[in-house]
């Protein structure tokens, strides 16, 4: 997967003076399942736009295979777009919005009727060729959106939430035929969510964002295990994060007792935030523990427990398989593996 | 299910001013007179008949079609320019377009008729450049100029209306799908207004068709249309039943273009237009 299809340079881009993104540089190579998530207003759909050629950049530059595009116009970009708000033609039916970008490059009538019987095939939604637009749920309409994009085969598929209006069954049911669909035809997508589990289970590289800069690019794995801010930590999962204070390599003081840490090149003294993923708080007999607390809170998670914790003035998030009954004393084990040391970021 | 009383005085208007004249004009075109009373008849139908008379409802038609096809393409654009504008620009440009139509329809007619004279202002202009002058005014192109002038606004609002509501991701998907600007306006933009263009063709062939004081103005009287037939014959001739089988030829004829209209309109889903 060596091979970049798309590069961002230094791309800006100003609203009536507003800042929307800030210097985005970003490479994508062929194949390759990008997401980019962020909260909302942070630029992904701006983002997009610019790689679609619906809003052209305030500076910067666009390359697809190492060629500038910044003026290219949309329709002669080798590029589809599934829409936030879908945009489907209101006056033609499914079928003719999936064909549309087929009828589009002239193929026949035979194949046309092919294609968009397998696209519906894809997004399960056979037998809804003679539906009118207006009389689909917003789940169905978002799979047409989906169907009309993939059915053309582009190199390269942006997709803008694409399941944010599906129920839960369904977007994780689309969520591995997404997946196929990129594997199998293997085109590049580019996709949008706000959702944390969305991004870590389908991507290949992840980039997050706020306020228009590029927090972090990496795996889903590194992002995850190694999140280079406290606002990525917070935003990819429900990590307890606290201020502390580095002592030196591989020692870092936080919640009121020094730890062994894997982490090093920090200054003495600097002050840091640490990073304490629930799944990381083993759940001991009171003197056993490092940290002594009160539970005060149990909720059933599905698979796990998530339970808070109260010691001293910090209240921590603790997944386990067992529970402990509210009012229980605990004692709290962390190995130096799990503890996550980063720079203080000013937010 | 209970009666909407409110309904009542609408329906009572209705009464008095709609059904009640519709009737008296339906009484008067059947009833000839005879002696002084008045008998059942189809006198006044098969009056119409007359090659003088079918020759002004033909001219009618033809010259209301003109207009409404010219001001579909020179609307269209204009409509589509306004849209695109900017939101703050876009008020400024509606205003000044339909400040003309604040004036006193006379007051413009009549004007048109000063610049149009062979010693007005276009032949003085042209007479510049050692043309002319010519015989502007009194002919059929200063009948179908005054309808065009009057009527254009109301081609152009619909459409710019139903222009400015279209979702603009629309345009932008259909680009994004390998759609040229031209392809996606004949794809994408013109079909999805159609109910506005619809509505325009009535608005402005309905008062072309129906028009008096165009033709008579600026015709010079020489090209009476059916709204000046109809004219004569209530104020001059006295005529009340010919007069009433007139305007009843003309709300057939209204009738009947509206049903082509919609029978257009049929097979799409979005409502939007006159019917
Ligand atoms: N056409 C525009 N004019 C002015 N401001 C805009 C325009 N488009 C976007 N913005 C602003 O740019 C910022 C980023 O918008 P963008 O749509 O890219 O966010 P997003 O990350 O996609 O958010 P969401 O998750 O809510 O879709 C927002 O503050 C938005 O208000
Ligand atoms: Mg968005």
């Amino acid at each position: 997967m060596a091979e970049e299809i798309i590069r961002l340079v230094n791309i800006a881009k100003e609203f009536h003076g507003v800042q929307v993104l800030d210097h985005i540089n970003l490479q994508i190579f062929r194949n390759e399942f990008v997401t980019l998530l962020g909260p909302s207003g942070c630029g992904k759909t701006t983002t997009l736009r610019i790689i679609g050629g619906f809003e052209s950049p305030s500076s910067g530059d666009l390359l697809f295979e190492g060629e500038r595009i910044n003026e290219v116009p949309s329709f002669k970009r080798r590029v589809n777009t599934v829409f936030q708000n879908y945009a489907l033609f209101p006056h033609l039916n499914v079928f003719e919005n999936i064909a549309f970008g087929l009828r589009i490059s002239k193929l026949n009538n035979k194949q046309i009727a092919r294609k968009v019987t397998e696209a519906l095939e894809l997004v399960n939604l056979r037998g809804y060729e003679k539906r009118g637009i207006h009389s689909l749920s917003g789940g169905q309409q978002q799979r047409v959106a989906i169907a009309r994009a993939v059915v053309n085969e582009p190199e390269v598929l942006l997709l803008d939430e694409p399941l944010a209006a599906l129920d839960l069954k369904l977007r994780k049911e689309m969520q591995i035929e997404l997946k196929n669909i990129q594997k199998r035809l293997g085109i590049t997508f580019i996709f949008v969510t706000h959702d944390q589990e969305e991004a870590l289970t389908m991507s290949d590289t992840i980039v997050v964002m706020k306020d228009g800069r590029i927090q972090q690019i990496g795996q889903p794995i590194d992002i995850y295990n190694e999140p280079k801010n406290m606002f990525v930590a917070d935003f990819i999962g429900a990590s307890t994060i606290l201020p502390g204070r580095f002592i030196q390599d591989f020692h870092v003081f936080f919640a009121d007792r020094a730890f062994d840490c894997v982490d090093k090149g920090f200054a003495p003294q600097e002050e840091v935030d640490v990073v304490i993923r629930p799944e990381d708080v083993k759940l001991v007999a009171p003197e056993d523990g490092m940290l002594q607390g009160v539970v005060t809170s149990v909720v059933f998670k599905g698979v796990h427990y998530e339970m808070l914790v109260e010691s001293g003035d910090i209240v921590w998030k603790v997944h386990s398989t067992l529970m402990e009954p509210v009012g229980s004393n605990v004692g709290m084990v962390i190995l130096p593996n799990d503890i996550h040391v980063m720079k203080k970021v000013a937010s | 299910m209970k009666r909407n009383w409110m309904a009542y005085p609408y329906f009572f208007w209705m009464l008095l001013f709609t059904i009640v004249p519709l009737l008296m004009v339906l009484y008067f075109s059947f009833t000839a007179s005879v002696n002084g009373d008045g008998r059942f008849s189809f006198a006044n139908f098969q009056r119409v008949l007359d090659p003088l008379y079918l020759n002004v409802i033909w001219r009618s038609v033809r010259l209301a079609f003109i207009s409404t096809v010219i001001c579909l393409v020179l609307g269209y654009p204009v409509a589509m320019l306004l849209a695109q504008s900017q939101a703050s620009r876009q008020f400024t440009l509606i205003v000044l377009f339909v400040i003309p139509m604040w004036m006193n329809f006379l007051a413009r007619t009549y004007a048109w008729m000063t610049l149009l004279e062979r010693n007005g202002l276009i032949n003085t202009f042209l007479g510049w450049f050692g043309l002319g002058p010519y015989n502007l005014l009194h002919t059929e192109f200063a009948v179908v100029l005054g309808m065009i002038y009057n009527f254009l606004p109301f081609m152009v609002l619909p459409i710019y209306t139903v222009l400015n509501k279209m979702d603009p991701a629309l345009t932008e998907a259909s680009y994004d799908l390998g759609a040229t600007p031209i392809r996606t306006f004949f794809r994408v933009t013109l079909p999805l207004s159609l109910p506005g263009v619809l509505s325009g063709i009535s608005m402005v062939f309905m008062p072309a068709v129906t028009t008096f004081v165009i033709p008579q103005l600026l015709g010079g009287g020489q090209f009476t249309m059916i709204g000046n037939l109809i004219e004569q014959q209530f104020l001059r001739s006295n005529d009340w039943g010919f007069g009433s089988a007139l305007s009843i030829i003309l709300m057939l004829l209204i009738l009947l273009s509206m049903r082509i209209m919609s029978h257009y309109d049929r097979d799409r889903g979005e409502g939007g237009g006159f019917f």
